[in-house]
């Protein structure tokens, strides 16, 4: 079968531990994934949901995978957009790999289908945040722009 | 970021962007159809992009799909245009093509 997919890889002058320590607690999350916090017990079939400021849960669904510093699988539904709830879950993978002084981090998002909005609307937010992560991690400061929730995506 | 433009710097692999932008997620013999390439040199230049970073692979089984990887190029939109010129520049590009469509579409309409 078909379906939307895209790939996301970007160098990051960092340690696989540092990196997935920004990925998943709030306190790094908040600097790069625009102003977020994401709520799991980060265990394989553990629910796992993004919240942006004002409590507004923006997406939910469960860790699938997880191998700390190494791997994340997860199942994901937005649940603001309802246009893009209608389309169920898609699936989001991170993979980390050391290479040399670096780690390599592959962001796969997917969903079986074709056309998908949702895999239209994230792959426009996803090379901002990753960018936004890599400058925080390489440089102490994430882009300015990725550390507030959108006040017109609150709607 | 040398390899990025090295990289762009050539009107085919330009081309197999072009292609995986149409459709993401191509294998070698997908891409080979669009192109009036030989294998080997759709492969070399293949290499060439995935050192740059601006293909990223992935395996699905015996399968190797390339994907457009936006990342390298982001970065060069950060290090050049500032966020507050975003929106302007959009508005302009929007114009243009718009004025554009006009033109193209008067001689028809005659």
């Amino acid at each position: 079968m078909k379906k939307d997919q895209f790939v996301y890889v970007t160098y990051i002058r960092t340690t696989p531990e540092k990196l997935w320590k920004a990925l998943t607690q709030p306190e790094f999350t908040r600097q790069f994934f625009m102003g977020t916090v994401q709520e799991s017990e980060w265990k394989p079939g553990a629910s796992w949901r993004i919240k942006a400021p004002g409590d507004l849960i923006t997406d939910s669904g469960e860790v699938l995978e997880i191998e700390p510093n190494r791997r994340l699988v997860l199942k994901w539904r937005n649940e603001f957009r309802p246009e893009l709830k209608a389309e169920g879950y898609s699936r989001m993978t991170y993979e980390l790999e050391k290479e040399g002084n670096s780690v390599k981090l592959t962001v796969i998002h997917e969903i079986d289908k074709k056309g998908s909005k949702l895999i239209e609307a994230v792959s426009s937010g996803w090379p901002h945040i990753l960018a936004s992560l890599k400058s925080l991690l390489e440089t102490g400061e994430s882009l300015e722009e990725t550390r507030e929730w959108p006040r017109e995506a609150c709607k | 970021m040398d390899a990025v433009f090295k990289a762009l710097a050539d009107p085919s692999r330009r081309k197999l962007l072009d292609e995986l932008r149409k459709e993401n997620g191509q294998t070698l013999s997908e891409l080979c159809e669009h192109l009036d390439m030989t294998r080997q040199a759709v492969t070399k230049h293949l290499v060439l992009l995935e050192k740059a970073n601006l293909i990223a692979v992935v395996w699905r089984g015996r399968e190797k799909l390339h994907y457009l990887n936006p990342m390298p190029l982001h970065e060069i939109y950060e290090r050049w245009i500032g966020k507050y010129e975003r929106h302007r520049l959009q508005a302009l590009s929007d114009l243009k093509k718009g004025l554009e469509q006009i033109k193209t579409k008067k001689p028809k309409t005659k």
